[in-house]
């Protein structure tokens, strides 16, 4: 008959419709619990998680725009990280990265720090290569997607020097990882020297 | 991969002692044809060798050796592998080419870009104009010897990033200060504007007037897009319309234009990758499977186990979710605002969070490498896998069919519109689930196993009308058959490493050629790719299942309303990255 | 103090001035009814445009801000969100459909290729920026910029439109913002009608240039 197919369809939207109530009920104690349940396989009726109020769970691996590592010294002084070796700047690919390399002034001899270091975050397309190539886990992906503003965004040294502490807080187990291989290595140094 | 299947490619050098020769540069393989000949032996081979499906035509340039040259891969619709044959012209304007247009159709608008873009021309093409850039257009910008205004070096990384990085825009660098570039001397003002579309007017069946029993008629033109809500993006189309009837309709693309292959010449293999997430938006874990199968074959790398079956469970993970989307927008199209698009967005949610938990990104997931993928599946990521395929997807992807398979207005839409005859499919190059809906069971998957696909047990879903209908079931039944290899592949998935060798940014390609083909969810995406050695490839040719699809379309569309344009438009399932590259 | 200072919507009113002042709660009223109706245009153009129809599906539901009503016309839109590649092909219909938009109109510039080209930039088909043409308010980076990283775009576009007065936005001046942009056209290459003094300078510079050297070659051999 003519409006069966019609009528099997709209009891789907029918089906949803009533569901979006019976889970506003349930979870109307424990409203800001949803977001898992909402993400989980389980997921009815009303499926929106209420930005700002509510966020979505960030993965780990999660990746926006990259930022600097330093870490910090005993009297705060910003140890950079990177060496300014290069390998993200090479590694990029729509080269948004502009690294200067610091030379002494008397010996003319590069130095392992980057006297500027840029980033075009209106080029960088997220892709993670910088992170992923860099060997001395001085570049990492941010997962502060909140970087709108009202001009364009060319990031500088200082705008993307970001602490280690950071870094450990929306990494923590690429951290642990890193950490434990470098506590690794340098045990090794020590035992080749002794 | 089967060697029967292999063994069986046609030895085109003696068959045509005097016009044909193989190709024996180190690395490269095939066929090339002397220009003169090539229509005939190309006829023989469709007709008396059954290579019926021409896949790829792409054009490569060879300034060293003054020459330009055009290579095409061909084959037969029973499986197998490729027939490479290519011909050469010297590199003097103007070249011509015999254009293979009559023989098959679906050449026509990759023709139209090897001359836009290589400025090779088709002799007997009839509407050879183009096609992603405007007419009028200064150059051809894909020859080794054309310039961008943004140009700086041959290839990347380039020296003004390090170890003396003043940033400097580009606008800086560049003579007139943007991304624009124009002949010395030319002067805006006596410049006299040519209508750009003049060209693609006359190439439609004009506004004739005829005469129905004495009665004048006008015929009706009409702009869709590129501005439009239904045509997915930047696509345009100009239909000549009798009354409600199309009589004639020719796309226009290149309105997303971005130079993937003239960037991806000047980019080294690896940083590729991200860009052929690009491509086809919805499923960039599927368009960089392609590109690192072509150049794993160049560099005769293995992929570990592991990684081949979390290939196989992203792939399909995609092609679920593809065509969840497709039905969503279709539907959209279709006048039943947004409620199956948001269904099919939730799904697509989800799955969208596995893919940001394990690579990083919703969209562009850029998780490929030459060798396997970038990271394992963690355990958690893997349990929602799990949770998704085994529990949710099945019981949705019934929901999603009772809500709009047997809907009596959807099924009256769709049945009977858009007949494309089986012949009419191959011939037009038609890829994806529209050659399957015409009953030609062919799948790469199948055809010429990639991965570990040749592990499962699937089948090809078939339907015979060749209407949207059956176009709509097909990717229906593809979806069933996704989730039944996706539980499979979970089942059987093995413990070791997911990548071969040392992850590198700096990869040197044995020189030679090679053309990596995969299923993806909108049809046969293939990677041609020439390198010479270098670091950097030195033709990254995309032959995109959007693209050569669209070449169908006013096949299907004469003699149909217009609005069935929208719903048969929507049925090819095209994405404009894909389209215009 | 002066009126103008009175007038501006970030002006907190004194107590005992409360219910005197018109035209500063006049400001407040605008703006409340113009941010909490931003209808943006149906208009994807790349990638990015896909983030943000999964920014109206149901997990994120800008209609929460009042931004659920995609306008496919631009007669009624308030608000242009550039979502993906702006190339040279499509530029002309971009500046055309902004010029149709009824004013109050805002542009925001969605992931980096709105912003600047992106990861395209260097492409020969490609406009490097929609600001070259358009004035745009607010820039979201990102490649895509994620649902949620739009709608935090889309709310610091409403705090934009918190501050505006009616007597300064510049829709209701005279200047050079208020009047329609001028269409690019497309001839050998992309040609910007405000530039066409600017390119004709340049060239004819760069044709002297390309003579010099073989008029010199001439007159040495
Ligand atoms: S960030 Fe890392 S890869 Fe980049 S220059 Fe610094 S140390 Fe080298
Ligand atoms: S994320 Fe990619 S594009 Fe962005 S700076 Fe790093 S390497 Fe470059
Ligand atoms: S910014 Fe990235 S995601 Fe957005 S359109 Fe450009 S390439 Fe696509």
């Amino acid at each position: 008959m003519y409006g069966i197919g019609l009528i099997k369809g709209l009891s789907v939207t029918l089906n949803r419709f009533v569901e979006s109530y019976t889970e506003d009920i349930r979870w109307l104690v424990k409203r800001y619990a949803k977001v898992d349940f909402r993400s989980s396989k389980d997921a009815k009726g009303t499926f929106t998680i209420e930005y700002p109020e509510q966020q979505l769970n960030i993965p780990e691996e999660f990746r926006f725009t990259p930022f600097l590592v330093y870490d910090e010294g005993e009297n705060g002084e910003k140890n950079i990280r990177c060496t300014s070796c290069g390998i993200c700047a090479k590694a990029c690919p729509p080269q948004c990265i502009w690294i200067v390399r610091t030379v002494d002034p008397a010996t003319g001899r590069p130095q392992p720090q980057p006297a500027e270091f840029y980033i075009d975050a209106d080029i960088c397309m997220n892709c993670g290569f910088c992170a992923e190539f860099c060997p001395f886990d001085a570049i990492k992906m941010n997962h502060d997607f909140e970087q709108s503003s009202y001009t364009r965004n060319l990031k500088n040294k200082e705008i993307l020097l970001q602490p280690a502490s950071y870094y450990a807080n929306i990494r923590p187990l690429n951290y642990a990882k890193e950490e434990a291989a470098r506590a690794e290595k340098a045990a090794a140094k020590a035992a080749a020297k002794a | 991969m089967d060697s029967t299947k292999n063994t069986d490619v046609l030895d085109l050098a003696n068959l045509y002692k005097d016009s044909v020769k193989a190709d024996d540069r180190p690395g490269f393989s095939g066929f090339i044809i002397a220009k003169e000949k090539l229509f005939d032996i190309a006829k023989d081979l469709r007709d008396k060798y059954g290579y019926d499906y021409l896949s790829c035509v792409s054009g490569v340039d060879y300034p060293e050796t003054n020459s330009m040259e055009v290579v095409y891969h061909a084959y037969r619709s029973s499986g197998g592998s490729a027939l490479v044959f290519k011909t050469q012209v010297e590199r003097v304007d103007p070249m011509e080419v015999p254009s293979l247009i009559s023989i098959w159709p679906g050449v026509d608008l990759q023709e139209r870009e090897i001359w836009d873009l290589f400025g090779i021309k088709f002799a007997g093409h009839p509407d050879l104009r183009r096609i992603l850039m405007w007419e009028g257009f200064e150059g051809h910008p894909m020859r080794k010897d054309w310039k961008e205004a943004f140009y700086e070096e041959e290839a990347k990384p380039l020296k003004s990033r390090w170890p003396d990085g003043n940033h400097k825009y580009a606008e800086a660098k560049a003579a007139y200060g943007d991304n624009i570039n124009f002949e010395a001397g030319f002067d805006p003002e006596k410049w006299t504007p040519t209508d750009p579309e003049e060209a693609l007017y006359s190439a439609l069946k004009k506004y004739q007037t005829e005469d129905v029993d004495g009665i004048k008629t006008d015929h009706l033109l009409i702009n869709m897009g590129p501005q439009h809500p239904s045509t997915h993006g930047v696509f345009r189309a100009v239909v000549i319309l009798d009354g409600e009837e199309i009589v004639s309709l020719k796309p226009v693309m290149g309105y997303l234009h971005r130079n993937h292959e003239k960037i991806g010449e000047r980019n080294t293999f690896l940083q590729n990758i991200p860009f052929t997430d690009r491509l086809d938006y919805f499923n960039s874990m599927y368009s960089a499977w392609g590109y690192s199968l072509a150049v794993e074959r160049l560099l005769g790398l293995a992929v570990p186990e592991r990684a081949e079956y979390i290939r196989v469970i992203f792939g399909e993970m995609s092609r679920i979710q593809n065509h969840l989307i497709l039905f969503g927008m279709l539907w959209n199209d279709l006048g039943a605002y947004f409620t199956p698009a948001l269904y099919a967005f939730e799904e697509r949610e989800l799955m969208l969070d596995i893919f940001e938990a394990v690579s990083g990104s919703r969209m562009m997931c850029n998780y490929h490498r030459f060798g396997g993928v970038v990271r394992d599946i963690d355990p958690a990521s893997m349990q929602k896998i799990k949770e998704l395929v085994y529990e949710r997807l099945p019981r949705k992807i019934e929901e999603f069919d009772r809500l709009l398979s047997e809907n009596e207005i959807f099924v009256s839409r769709m049945k009977g519109i858009g007949y494309l005859s089986p012949e009419d499919c191959l011939a037009y190059s038609v890829s994806g689930p529209t050659l399957r809906a015409a009953g030609i069971p062919y799948d790469i998957r199948r055809a010429e196993p990639y991965g570990v696909y040749d592990r499962f047990e699937f089948d090809i879903p078939l339907r015979y009308n060749s209407d949207l209908l059956d176009r709509y079931l097909v990717r229906i039944d593809e979806i069933k058959q996704s989730v039944r290899i996706l539980q499979q592949a979970l089942r059987d998935i093995p413990e070791g490493p997911v990548l071969t060798g040392k992850p590198s940014y700096q990869i040197k390609v044995p020189a030679g050629e090679t053309y990596g083909r995969v299923e993806a969810p909108k049809g046969e995406l293939g990677y041609y790719v020439v390198s010479n050695g270098k670091g950097n490839p030195y033709r990254y040719k995309i032959r995109t299942p959007s693209f050569v699809n669209v070449t169908s379309v006013e096949k299907m569309c004469v003699g149909t309303k217009i609005a069935d344009f929208v719903t048969i438009l929507g049925m090819v399932d095209i994405v404009l990255g894909e389209v215009d590259r | 103090m002066s009126i103008n200072e009175l007038n501006l919507p970030d002006f907190n009113i004194p107590d005992d001035m409360e219910g005197k002042v018109t035209v500063t709660t006049l400001d407040r009223l605008y703006n409340f009814g113009r941010r909490s109706s931003l209808w943006p245009m149906m208009f994807g153009l790349a990638c990015c445009a896909i983030e943000m129809i999964a920014a109206q599906a149901a997990r994120y539901d800008m209609a929460r801000f009042g931004m659920e009503v995609m306008r496919p016309s631009p007669r009624q839109c308030d608000v242009m969100i550039v979502a993906g590649t702006v190339t040279k092909k499509m530029v002309p219909s971009i500046v055309r459909l902004y010029n149709q938009m009824a004013e109050p109109k805002y542009v925001v510039a969605m992931g980096a290729c709105a912003s600047s080209g992106g990861p395209f930039k260097e492409g020969y088909n490609v406009v490097a920026g929609i600001d070259k043409y358009l004035p745009v308010d607010v820039y979201i980076p990102g490649c895509p910029p994620t649902p949620q990283a739009l709608m935090a775009g889309m709310i610091k576009l409403q705090e934009k439109i918190d501050k505006q007065s009616i007597s300064k936005v510049r829709w209701y001046q005279k200047g050079p913002d208020s009047v329609e942009i001028a269409v690019p056209f497309l001839g050998p290459d992309l040609i910007d009608p405000r530039r066409i003094p600017d390119i004709k300078a340049k060239s004819a510079e760069l044709a002297v240039a390309a003579v010099a050297p073989a008029a010199e070659s001439s007159t040495e051999g």
